[in-house]
């Protein structure tokens, strides 16, 4: 144990949360705080050591698609002895959908959590190269903070491989794998086809870890603590806790640290039984709130409703919007900020938007709905990423949920009475490749 | 061994080749782009999972082994 972790109470560190997030609220954490909370680095200085713990932790990615930690980076250790390439390490910060604050918040409070964990994959999976990724020019005063952060760790001599900085575009997609890894060898931030996967052959064919930004401050804990630690909150499935983002009414969005497995009834508290939950953000699903109510934060628990915890975004429009209008403005948005590369996203997602314009206007017709329903089938699984099956998901959920209101909209009803949109949606859809740049 | 088709939905520009050479496992969308049956190819249609792949004017169909 680091001389800075002894002198906390030891249940304190152990259970209590919030783990990633600064104790005392809205200070960012220099260098000096930092160490304080959690002392150094612990370097293993053997290569493959921290993913025994990772995998032992059952740590996921925290940036929606919960894939094991341990098995992405035991695929990166794996081709980089098979093809003796050194890997690249990336953290990504894009965070690309709009709802979600939870990896700004993350980056803005506690920067050196996730640039330690960016040092200890590096080492675990033998990397020469760290880069983080994220909206560094864009927001000027992000940005400065970790120029700060970075500056601080060169110099203590805390980093082993340098970390530099780099600019995500602000699309839906910039932050999607392979994206990144294209934009990073100066094209644009655009999917790619798989294979090959980028674990093998990723930035410029280097052997390529993607890893989210929170999930790096996981494991930068891990590091420390260990895997029992880990699991000291969340469930025996999915263990650990994770960032939440919640938008509740009008208020500001509010990010919060929670263990996984947590009843949604304690995260929604004010929620009335006939509004709608938007739960894992755009790719996500609408559900009922007396449905949503009864589930926990857990994708064990919501796949039974067909939902999934993604990044952690839990929306709840106010009775006086129109949830109809909200979806059919993020459909749009959707279906502009596709690539436009693959055939069925391409085609699908616009009549997708169309259609549910229409139904959100009350001027569908007959085939509306059954349309919409084949265009979702169509485009599902069908693209090179999954823009097109996460768009679906949100579509569906929306036919399904808002049911009543949809029948209500064809009589010429509608129970919003604001026209104040609620979902937030990025003004400006790429027209050019410079765009994406 | 067997082989499975796949398509790259990037390279894949429409022009349906695939679907008249192979129609026992590739269809066309209402959009005119294939929907390609993902299982292994019977050992009787290898030879026209084979033009079906050298015919795609943009490459985008493939033959991986499975």
């Amino acid at each position: 144990m680091t001389a800075a972790t002894q002198g906390l109470p030891a249940e304190d560190t152990a259970t209590s949360l919030p783990r990633l997030l600064p104790r005392d609220g809205q200070r960012p954490e220099n260098w000096h705080a930092h160490t304080a909370r959690h002392g150094r680095l612990p370097y293993r200085d053997r290569r493959g050591d921290l993913i025994d713990d990772l995998t032992a932790a059952g740590l996921t990615g925290r940036g929606g698609a919960a894939f094991p930690a341990g098995r992405k980076l035991s695929a990166v250790l794996d081709a980089a002895g098979k093809r003796r390439r050194a890997p690249v390490v990336i953290t990504n910060g894009a965070e690309s959908e709009p709802a979600s604050e939870k990896d700004a918040t993350l980056l803005w409070l506690a920067p050196h959590l996730v640039l330690d964990g960016l040092q200890l994959a590096a080492e675990a999976v033998g990397a020469d190269q760290a880069i983080l990724y994220t909206h560094v020019d864009r927001r000027n005063d992000v940005g400065r903070r970790l120029r700060q952060a970075i500056a601080e760790r060169v110099a203590v001599g805390a980093d082993r491989v340098a970390v530099q900085l780099a600019e995500a575009p602000p699309r839906f997609l910039s932050g999607q794998e392979t994206a990144v890894v294209s934009h990073l060898a100066g094209g644009p931030a655009i999917p790619t086809f798989i294979p090959p996967r980028i674990t093998e052959r990723g930035l410029l064919g280097a052997p390529t870890l993607v890893q989210n930004a929170e999930t790096l401050a996981h494991m930068a804990l891990i590091a420390r603590h260990g895997p029992r630690w880990f699991r000291q909150v969340g469930t025996a499935a999915e263990p650990g806790s994770m960032l939440c983002t919640i938008r509740r009414a009008d208020g500001a969005p509010r990010v919060v640290e929670v263990p996984l497995g947590m009843p949604l009834k304690a995260l929604l508290s004010d929620v009335r039984a006939d509004q709608a939950v938007l739960i894992g953000g755009y790719h996500g699903s609408w559900l009922p709130a007396t449905e949503a109510v009864r589930l926990t934060l857990d994708n064990q628990s919501l796949a039974a409703a067909g939902a999934r915890v993604g990044a952690g975004i839990l929306l709840t429009p106010p009775p006086d919007r129109c949830v109809l209008i909200e979806t059919a403005a993020v459909v749009r948005y959707l279906a502009l900020e596709s690539a436009g590369q693959c055939g069925p996203c391409l085609n699908g997602l616009p009549r997708m938007a169309a259609a549910l314009t229409e139904i959100a206007v009350g001027r569908q017709r007959g085939q509306t709905q059954a349309d919409v329903e084949r265009w979702a089938g169509l485009v599902t699984g069908r693209g090179a990423c999954h823009h097109p099956d996460g768009t679906a998901r949100f579509v569906r959920s929306a036919l399904i949920t808002f049911a009543a209101e949809v029948s209500r909209h064809q009589r010429g009803q509608c129970t919003g009475t604001s026209k104040r949109p609620f979902l937030p949606i990025p003004h400006g859809s790429a027209r050019t490749e410079e765009d994406w740049m | 061994m067997s082989e499975k088709l796949l398509v790259n939905p990037i390279e894949c520009e429409g022009h349906g080749a695939c679907a008249e050479l192979l129609p026992e496992m590739i269809h066309l969308d209402e959009w005119g782009y294939p929907i390609v049956d993902g299982r292994p190819v019977p050992a009787g249609l290898e030879r026209d999972a084979r033009a079906a792949v050298s015919a795609c004017p943009t490459l985008a169909l493939r033959l991986l082994r499975s």
